[in-house]
């Protein structure tokens, strides 16, 4: 490296004193330039989206007000439209997807990068980036035709003979509802989890691991108490981006979850989605106000996700403030 | 580098070329559902006389608002465009539109019960029970009553209908708004409803695999896909108290019978047809056409167009499972036809 020719701004002692061109020709500015606006697009980008689907939705917005967040009913020949059981199954939908997935995909995830010889560690990690390349159709269509008879002749009559005294598993079982598209969705965004969490585990320094070997721990309390608090910032990364999935999923939850807007505490009541609903209707919505009324359900998509990504964040912030410290180490 | 130039210029004068030859280009969106059908007509009518038609199947209801807005050159829907809608596009455009019956299509009840292979009946009062969840077993009598020796289970039906927005609900809807007041009043009728019970699958596959898969269900298809599809589907009565199959014949019958209580403007619903040998469920589906034109050449390539598919085009209709037009409509649409200015 010809250090000596190149001239570093940050390190030289005067860098107002050398011209703008200069800087110019040497490249250095023009990259800046360049990569700030790439970053730039990317606010813009939401900054436009927010502002099309708030100007989109403005008969609704006006008509409804805030009881659109709470109206359960979605008339369109009445032309009453309400958010709320769309709201209700997205929440329902991820919910119980991130509560199946993260034990599972995180723990797959200790396997592979602390457990696991390196050779298992790798081909199994092919196959989960091959899942998570696999298009949410075909996941879909696996939920038709394999996940949906088997939740209805097996899973659900199972649950309800041992845990049917909870509100949660009662009602018919249809096959499709709330549980379905939670157990597909899980699917879909384990390999993320898994993905993520295997390559920011892998990146923790081996210096961690024998210091705490060195101490007198045992591999498991090493991999626990000391490699995991220390990935913990990238793990709930992959967390929010298999949240995200799950929230924005729009194919596959609408082949499983029933398609019915209702609120229920079943799971194995059918439901709906606010993607689910948008895919659906919104080709076929005629009348301003109720296409309207979908693009301010995608708006409140928005800000499901925008609030619920705030919450995780601010949850991570105290989490790792009162942790042991080493997170940040 | 230049093998590379000199190829780009080949190119972009075959481009030229292209263009030179296809210089009237007209643009339509709409419905899906006749969607095969127009595409074969256009691509027909291409070869015939090279003018260049495309038809993007966008759905009825973005049809109709592309062709408001002036982005397309005309629309087809599956449900006729309502009064607000019409005023919305004098309003915007200056001149009416037209609305062309080109083919006809029915919606069909299809169901799964266990123990049940022969066709089904069903009367008006049993199908709009079922729908607004009154009818909740398999073996009430409003069912039975019409299906005597066959025996039909104690089981809870299990709706399902369309969760995407779509003419076939429409058709159905409008049927059910027909034969039901309660339905009328508290459903109503359109491309998507506030349904009162069942699942909702997307598109004809998605109610189809539903049904196949879940036992005691009931929804309704398209007659095209039913029959392409080998999807066994049920006898409804028609008004005159007959039961009567779906099938190519029984839905032009109930064309030709809607023909004397035809509007000028074509805006007719079919359903409930009171034709003996008329299906009930059947409906029209539209072209629609401004009534004026900027551009001449565009709307006499659109007139040619109209009164080749409503005549010679209807040859190619039956091959793709659509109903043919009567011929007291033909008639009167080739006058409607002449209107276009």
């Amino acid at each position: 490296m010809a250090t000596s020719s190149i001239n570093v701004p940050n390190a030289s002692p005067l860098p107002g004193s050398r011209s703008f061109l200069s800087r110019l020709s040497d490249g250095d500015e023009i990259a800046r330039l360049i990569t700030f606006l790439f970053a730039a697009t990317v606010v813009l980008i939401s900054v436009a989206l927010v502002f099309e689907l708030w100007v989109g939705s403005t008969l609704p917005r006006h008509k409804f007000g805030l009881s659109f967040f709470v109206t359960r009913i979605w008339d369109p020949i009445a032309e009453n439209f309400g958010a709320l059981p769309f709201i209700y199954g997205t929440l329902m939908t991820a919910g119980v997807a991130l509560f199946l997935a993260v034990p599972l995909g995180i723990g797959a995830a200790i396997f592979l990068a602390e457990l696991a010889p390196p050779k298992v560690s790798d081909s199994l990690q092919f196959f989960i980036d091959l899942l998570a390349a696999v298009p949410s159709v075909i996941y879909g269509l696996l939920g038709v035709f394999i996940v949906v008879p088997i939740m209805r002749e097996w899973i659900q009559p199972a649950l309800k003979s041992t845990l049917g005294f909870l509100p949660l598993f009662q009602g018919p079982a249809y096959g499709v509802g709330f549980l379905t598209a939670g157990i597909v969705l899980a699917i879909m965004v384990i390999p993320y989890i898994i993905s993520v969490s295997r390559e920011v585990l892998l990146s923790v320094p081996q210096d961690q691991r024998e210091a705490a070997l060195a101490l007198g721990s045992t591999r498991w309390e090493s991999t626990w108490k000391v490699v995991v608090p220390f990935a913990k910032t990238g793990i709930m990364g992959s967390i929010f981006l298999a949240l995200a999935r799950a929230l924005g999923e729009t194919m596959a939850v609408t082949m499983v979850i029933g398609n019915t807007p209702t609120i229920s505490g079943s799971l194995f009541s059918p439901g709906y989605s606010i993607a689910a609903v948008i895919a659906n209707e919104f080709t076929e919505a005629t009348g301003d106000l109720y296409l309207q009324a979908l693009i301010e359900l995608g708006l409140v998509l928005f800000l499901l996700t925008f609030i619920l990504n705030g919450l995780a964040r601010l949850l991570m912030l105290l989490t790792t403030q009162r942790g042991s410290g080493t997170g940040h180490a | 580098m230049k093998r590379l130039a000199g190829m780009f210029v080949i190119l972009l004068a075959l481009g030229g070329m292209v263009w030179a030859q296809s210089a009237l280009l007209i643009n339509g969106a709409g419905a899906t559902f006749p969607a095969p059908i127009y595409s074969k007509w256009f691509d027909e009518f291409h070869k015939a006389n090279g003018t260049q038609i495309n038809y993007q199947s966008v759905g009825s209801g973005a049809g109709i608002k592309q062709t408001t807005d002036g982005t397309v050159d005309f629309g087809a829907s599956d449900g006729p465009m309502n009064d607000d809608q019409l005023k919305a596009f004098k309003t915007k455009n200056g001149a009416g539109i037209f609305h062309f019956p080109t083919v006809l299509g029915a919606v069909v009840p299809t169901y799964n019960v266990p123990g049940v292979s022969e066709a089904l009946n069903f009367t008006p009062e049993a199908l709009s029970g079922i729908f607004l969840g009154r009818i909740s077993k398999w073996n009430d009598p409003a069912i039975a009553g019409a299906n005597k020796g066959i025996a039909l289970p104690a089981n809870d039906i299990v709706v399902i209908h369309r969760s995407d927005g779509s003419g076939t609900t429409y058709i159905w809807t409008d049927y059910l708004s027909k034969v039901n007041s309660d339905w009328k009043d508290k459903v109503g009728k359109g491309t998507s409803v506030n349904w009162p019970v069942g699942l909702g699958g997307k598109g004809n596959e998605g109610v189809t695999g539903l049904i196949k898969q879940t036992p005691n269900a009931i929804g309704y298809v398209e007659l095209i896909y039913a029959a392409q599809n080998k999807v066994p589907y049920g006898s409804v009565k028609n008004s005159s108290g007959s039961f009567v199959k779906a099938d190519l014949a029984s839905v032009t019958e109930a064309a030709a019978g809607a023909v004397k209580t035809m509007p000028d403007d074509f805006r007719v619903s079919i359903t409930n047809s009171a034709s003996k040998n008329a299906y009930p469920i059947s409906s029209f589906t539209w072209l629609l056409i401004p009534e004026k034109f900027k551009d001449s050449a565009k709307r006499d390539a659109l007139k040619k167009f109209l009164t080749w598919a409503i005549t010679d085009g209807q040859n190619f209709v039956e091959a793709l499972s659509y109903a043919k037009l009567p011929k007291e409509v033909v008639d009167k649409e080739l006058k409607a036809v002449n209107k276009i200015q």
